[in-house]
């Protein structure tokens, strides 16, 4: 088990909490929208067991995993941007 | 791709994702933000290694390469159409849909690696095991919660479902998870760990959608918030299990933002968090309890007298609710808004945290609506100032402008901050009838002596006082 893992993981939540402690309440919607695109990453784990996959079951179940993570990460970011662009200030 | 450069690639992506999320917190540079992450994300794609340490895009192609590009592309088909066609009112629903695909996928990959190694000779380490149950277990739990929460947004079923001992019940269920999960730790390995493991999976299900049941369409986006903070999780959890540092990063990162963001949501509705997921909101008796108290009568207004009363303000403050986005009624709101500025009248709108559907929510809907975002105050900024506004108008706000939550202890909402639009000279309130809010509960500021109810059709009220503005 290589602690550096471990390492990353505890920075990587109090980095979590830092950066959003000051968000105002306006903008928490694009953020949980945006947040929600970041965990689409799950797509690279689907990509991954699909490469491996040895048997149709696993190859099934893969590809729904890669369907799904695409939609997430690719309609994530979308759907994101679509709301923010609408943020305009006072002309 | 050599092996040395790829763990710098992944410090930069995740300065990426770091600053991506960074720049989401203002407004000005919120847009760059998701564009910063989304870039994050195409590089780490790039640079994906398998657990072997070799670029998976090094290898031969063969027919799962296929696979993947063709999953891809239907992804990206089914993610565009729902991001590019989905109405800005039903974006929380949307969120939930995403994200519920996001849980989905991540206990997906734990599963098929769980299996593998299951099927495999050697002996497994709970280092490894542990993170694969933990992906699948909060992944599919995530899955099946985020498509009850869409549900009950859409309106299937959103009064919570309560029955006697349930929470005994979903206690046990989760033990008889955690059970499955605590042997599959030590027995890995063989045919009755692939046995155990489906049976976990199901229940882990199961329990997404018993725990989310009993929960009132009202708090769907605290439920959302932290289904996606869990889905984070999950994807951290895969990272662990599969050895890749970007997923462990960007699921941590979303996992510990989610959680903070779920308790600043609680915070903004003054209900601790376990009170929302164990209390099952407005179910009894508070409702009737908090109707017997109300003294006073309802007092209508016709909508060309608000029109004079509005045009000879000085200050003007909007309140708008989820009432005015059902109606469509943002463009008119932004008309009467501009009208009445260009006659001299102070107008902003006031925007409670959880106005909307979830927190945010309203100001997305008005920026759809062209209103500029420095028009938009945010209640703690508006509610000191409120005695000097001679006009507030409450377009299809309800729960959060109820002063109930001030005066009555028995109220279920007592406690909850909320809009001090009885303190305005005058209140207009525009409803489509006497129904009660999202919460269920009745609003004593109907009642009030300052209070006129302009009954109606929000958007058809709206364009009504726009003409009348005009006109006078």
């Amino acid at each position: 088990m290589d602690t550096n893992i471990l390492f990353i993981f505890i920075l990587a939540v109090f980095v979590g909490f830092e950066v959003i402690s000051k968000v105002p309440s306006m903008l928490h919607t694009p953020l949980m929208s945006g947040t929600n695109a970041i965990h689409g990453i799950i797509l690279f784990g689907g990509i991954l067991v699909l490469a491996d996959a040895d048997s149709v079951l696993t190859q099934v179940l893969g590809f729904v995993a890669v369907i799904f993570g695409s939609a997430n990460v690719f309609g994530g970011f979308m759907v994101t941007d679509r709301m923010l662009q609408m943020f305009k200030k006072k002309k | 791709m050599s092996s040395q450069i790829v763990p710098l690639i992944i410090i930069g992506v995740s300065v990426l994702f770091i600053l991506g999320i960074k720049f989401l917190s203002s407004p000005k540079t919120a847009r760059t933000g998701n564009l910063v992450a989304a870039a994050g994300m195409f590089i780490a794609l790039c640079a994906l290694l398998k657990t072997d340490g070799s670029s998976v895009w090094s290898h031969g192609w063969t027919f799962n390469y296929t696979l993947i590009v063709i999953g891809t592309v239907i992804g990206l088909i089914i993610g565009a159409i729902g991001a590019y066609s989905v109405k800005m009112t039903s974006m929380p629903q949307m969120v939930a849909l995403f994200n519920g695909l996001g849980g989905g996928a991540a206990a997906l990959v734990a599963s098929l690696e769980f299996l593998k190694d299951a099927h495999g000779a050697e002996p497994v380490t709970a280092f490894i095991t542990v993170p694969m149950l933990f992906a699948t277990l909060i992944g599919s739990l995530s899955f099946s919660g985020s498509i009850i929460a869409y549900l009950k947004l859409e309106g299937k079923f959103e009064k919570p479902h309560t029955f006697p001992g349930q929470n005994i019940l979903n206690g046990l269920i989760w033990l008889v998870i955690l059970g499955l999960g605590g042997w599959l730790t030590f027995n890995a390995t063989g045919g009755n760990a692939v046995t155990a493991f489906i049976a976990m999976f199901a229940l882990a299900l199961f329990f997404g959608i018993a725990m989310v049941m009993p929960i009132g369409g009202a708090d769907m986006p605290v439920v959302i918030s932290l289904l996606n903070s869990f889905t984070g999780l999950a994807v951290a959890a895969d990272g662990f299990a599969i050895h890749n540092n970007a997923m462990i990063v960007a699921g941590t990162l979303v996992g510990s933002s989610g959680t903070l963001l779920t308790l600043l949501m609680c915070k903004a509705m003054n209900r601790p968090v376990t009170n929302v997921l164990f209390g099952a909101f407005g179910s009894s008796g508070g409702a009737t309890a908090a109707a017997s108290g109300i003294a006073g009568t309802v007092k209508p207004i016709q909508a060309d007298e608000v029109a004079l009363l509005l045009a000879y303000a000085q200050r003007v403050v909007i309140v708008p609710g989820y009432g005015m986005a059902v109606a469509q009624a943002q463009h008119s709101v932004r008309e009467l808004s501009d009208e009445l500025g260009k006659r001299g009248v102070e107008v902003q709108f006031a925007i409670h945290p959880v106005a909307g559907r979830m927190p945010g929510h309203m100001n997305v809907l008005l920026a759809e609506a062209n209103v500029p975002y420095d028009q938009l105050i945010e209640m703690e900024a508006i509610n000191p100032s409120m005695d000097r506004v001679d006009v507030c108008l409450v377009i299809g706000a309800n729960d959060v402008v109820n002063p109930a939550a001030r005066e009555d202890k028995a109220s279920p909402i007592y406690g909850m901050p909320i809009i001090e639009a009885d303190r305005c000279k005058t209140v207009i309130v525009m409803k489509r009838s006497m129904a009660a809010g999202f919460a269920g509960i009745e609003n004593h500021l109907f009642y009030k002596d300052n209070t006129r109810m302009l009954f109606g059709d929000a958007k058809a009220s709206l364009n009504a006082l726009v003409a009348a503005v005009k006109a006078s």
